[in-house]
């Protein structure tokens, strides 16, 4: 018995020492960033980091300004430092000037930067610029828990350009304590006729957000509203609208293109589809927050996140926001898949299909690369890896202002969310089965991906935008903004965006 | 010594004007006739495209340029009727005079776009203060959201922010001013306003031109207040030129076609600020 017991100690003892708990004390100590976790044993975890030596090397990257993706690379770069003896040099860039600051100097064929973040739509301009990543990482496990979705979007035609750091898709986000409040469900009857639950059409969100507008439904003393969106001009406007399209113009039944008819390159964005839902859009206008068709993204997170409104869609951080422990709506919010349509667009037969139709948004989020020229590829790759490796990943998760979203198939267990964030397991479980199903989705719509990206997104957000401000119909927008992608596509060359589009269809019908 | 040898002591100048001013002026010609752009990045050569384009196929930028025009020429109005007003208070012997001196110079050195932020918020509709005080009247104007609001809304910014400058101008204008033509209409008996339109008006139109001219050519490169405050929008109802241009060049990348907008924009403001200078020095100087 004595011997058993001897045995027993020894051996939990043991366990103690090598389990990654322990293993990951010595590092969490050091590195308090990680302390839920420790470091978690990968190829690029805090030990094999510890490892390499690159004492005499600087390496430049140029990232968002703080806090959204910002402060974890300035954070993580600060890490790598102390952990290989490398010189890291961070610099802070708006979103808006990311693209230019790293394509003025690479066209020039220059790299001042061996690390450029920007969002994975810039992928078709900057692919001719960057390092694929090498086979070490491709192979490694953590890129192989990366979700199918996400390794499209970091890759073109097969092969990948940008290291995976983020995960982004449209989502709804709803209030719980109101939608789920039996109360809430009896008014909302007795008003409306109609039943209050979590909408899965655009024209139920309508109805629900115009009837929570404008009124105190929280009790907290001051007025909520129905819905806070980014409607602000050129402030990723565009992907907003193309979240509230999906369900109206994307058919499972007629692939070949969502944006463009591949085959013709004719622009699919004035058809009937896309005016419903920029119709709903215009309606959306009543129901937004006073100001709220000035509201970019902070904003929006700003609102729902600080429970101005009953719903929002977009990115994961106003999700995340209200979430927080500082957030006077912790574990009263829902996650769902963005709203569907009661009939969507058949634009082979030119009709209306009535049946109910929905489909997740996969949308571009942030992204980075290394450059081509770059003096210390090696050392940049080992970077990104340990950037995004477990224990960072996860610490980052909790973040919300990091702006780093799930983007690993390990990412949708729940209780990463219960146990290290404190979120209601119903919240964590609608959270990630939302997360899960948009990746298990077979008529998803990804970002467009072609030549001159900006052009073509910036007319939309300049067609949209005057549809909001009543300055044209949703009709005479959309067709301002066909007439401009014709243009576009003209000037660029038909051939090379159709080749480039052709990338993105064959993720969208399933095919890559 | 050769007389010659002066011109080496020009060379250094010289230098530096071909360096700042004559060779980007050449540069953004030849890139305006090219096609830079994302996917076709180089200095290609294809004519007049660019320019044919924006003659014939391009009605945002024009609007863009009217809209330009009634919010410079607004602005320099407000700021110049105001920038007198609190020039000739302080022009006066009043109490704390050095006190107001620098005050009214407060907005003139702050950063524009830290301050626009600031004034952002002030009008955010739904967490902004002017609104919240509005409310106890009942009122609660579109700030940023409203096409023509926004507008003015920019006007404001722009007024609050350089008006010190046309003050500083005017102030120093007043100040040069020569002492008798005032004492001999104190003499004659003159009232104030008899002195003001019969002397210092007259007197500082010299002044007023430079400054009016001044801040025209600054008003007419509103961009910060711009982007910050409305983005373009509602719309396109707040897009000034220089915005549209800074969309087209910096964030579409099409570098050739944008080339193409500042220089035929360089033009225009040239031709018109010169005329603007001739109207106003035969109306004010009565030449």
């Amino acid at each position: 018995m004595k011997i058993m017991k001897t045995c027993l100690t020894a051996i939990i003892s043991s366990l103690m020492i090598f389990s990654p708990m322990a293993y990951a004390d010595k590092w969490s100590d050091q590195f308090p960033h990680i302390k839920a976790t420790g470091d978690i044993p990968g190829d690029c975890s805090y030990e094999k980091m510890s490892k390499k030596n690159y004492k005499g090397k600087t390496l430049k990257i140029n990232t968002h300004a703080i806090p959204v993706m910002g402060e974890p690379t300035a954070l993580h770069a600060e890490q790598f430092e102390k952990l290989t003896g490398a010189k890291v040099e961070v610099t802070h860039t708006p979103a808006g000037d990311l693209y230019s600051k790293a394509m003025v100097p690479f066209q020039a064929g220059q790299a001042p930067y061996d690390i450029v973040f920007g969002f994975s739509n810039f992928i078709n301009d900057w692919k001719r610029y960057l390092a694929p990543v090498p086979k070490k990482y491709m192979n490694s496990p953590e890129m192989k828990d990366v979700t199918k979705s996400h390794m499209g979007v970091s890759s073109w035609d097969g092969t990948m350009y940008q290291y995976p750091v983020d995960g982004d898709r449209h989502y709804l986000k709803y209030r719980k304590d109101v939608i789920d409040n039996p109360e809430m469900q009896k008014k909302y009857k007795a008003d409306t006729g109609k039943e209050l639950k979590v909408p899965t059409t655009w024209k139920e969100y309508g109805e629900m957000a115009k009837y929570f507008n404008g009124w105190d439904w929280d009790g907290d003393g001051e007025k909520e509203y129905g819905s806070a969106e980014v409607m602000k001009k050129d402030d990723l406007m565009f992907a907003a609208f193309f979240s509230r399209s999906v369900a109206y113009a994307k058919n499972p039944r007629t692939p070949g293109g969502f944006f463009f008819d591949l085959e013709t390159m004719k622009p699919n964005i004035n058809n009937p589809g896309f005016v419903e839902a920029l119709t709903d859009w215009v309606e959306a206008t009543k129901y937004v927050p006073p100001g709220g068709t000035n509201f970019g993204l902070g904003d929006e997170i700003g609102s729902f996140g600080g429970g101005q409104t009953l719903f929002s869609f977009s990115w994961d951080d106003a999700f995340i926001a209200a979430m927080q422990d500082d957030s006077p709506i912790k574990n009263k919010v829902g996650a769902a898949p963005l709203p569907g349509a009661n009939k969507v667009w058949n634009r082979v037969s030119n009709s209306w299909e009535n049946q109910y139709n929905q489909a997740p948004y996969i949308v571009w989020g942030w992204a980075v690369g290394v450059a081509k020229k770059s003096k210390v590829k090696d050392m940049a790759f080992d970077y990104l890896c340990f950037f995004s490796n477990g224990a960072n990943h996860q610490a980052d998760l909790a973040i919300g202002r990091f702006g780093v979203n799930p983007f690993k198939n390990s990412d949708f267990d729940p209780n990463i969310y219960i146990n290290s964030m404190g979120w209601d397991p119903e919240i964590a479980n609608s959270y990630t089965k939302t997360l899960l199903d948009m990746e298990k989705s077979n008529n998803r719509v990804f970002p467009l991906r072609v030549p001159g990206v900006f052009e073509f997104t910036s007319a939309v957000a300049t067609g949209t935008s005057k549809a909001l401000a009543g300055q044209l119909s949703p009709q005479e927008a959309l067709d301002e903004v066909a007439k401009e992608w014709e243009a576009i596509v003209s000037r660029v060359g038909k051939k090379a965006v159709q080749d480039a589009y052709a990338v993105g269809v064959k993720m969208e019908d399933n095919k890559l | 010594m050769n007389f010659k040898h002066k011109y080496f002591f020009l060379f250094p100048g010289l230098f530096v004007l071909i360096g700042i001013l004559i060779f980007p002026i050449i540069f953004v010609v030849r890139l305006s006739l090219s096609g830079w752009n994302s996917y076709n990045p180089g200095l290609d050569y294809i004519g007049l495209e660019n320019y044919i384009r924006l003659f014939t196929d391009d009605p945002r930028f024009w609007e863009s340029f009217f809209r330009l025009s009634f919010l410079s020429v607004t602005t320099v109005i407000l700021q110049y009727v105001i920038g007198f007003a609190l020039a000739h208070m302080v022009w006066k012997d009043i109490k704390f005079k050095r006190f107001f001196r620098v005050l009214f110079l407060v907005p003139m050195m702050t950063t524009p776009v830290i301050m626009t932020v600031i004034w952002r918020t002030f009008f955010h509709e739904s967490l902004g203060p002017v609104n919240d005080m509005l409310s106890i009247f009942g009122v609660a104007p579109k700030w940023l959201t409203d096409p023509v609001i926004a507008k003015f809304t920019v006007i404001i910014v722009e007024v609050w922010q350089w008006t010190p400058f046309m003050f500083l101008l005017l102030l120093a204008g007043l100040l040069s001013l020569p002492k008798e033509p005032f004492l001999a209409a104190a003499i004659d008996g003159a009232s104030p306003v008899r002195k003001f339109i019969y002397v210092t008006f007259p007197l500082m139109a010299p002044i007023s031109i430079g400054a009016i001219i001044i801040r025209l050519i600054e008003a007419s490169k509103i961009m910060d207040t711009v982007y910050v405050l409305t983005s373009g929008g509602p719309g396109t109802s707040t897009e000034t030129s220089s915005f549209y241009i800074f969309i087209k060049g910096l964030r579409e990348f099409q570098m050739g076609y944008a080339a193409s907008m500042s220089f035929t924009y360089l033009i225009i403001m040239i031709i018109s600020l010169t005329i603007i200078a001739k109207v106003l020095t035969k109306v004010l100087l009565k030449e």
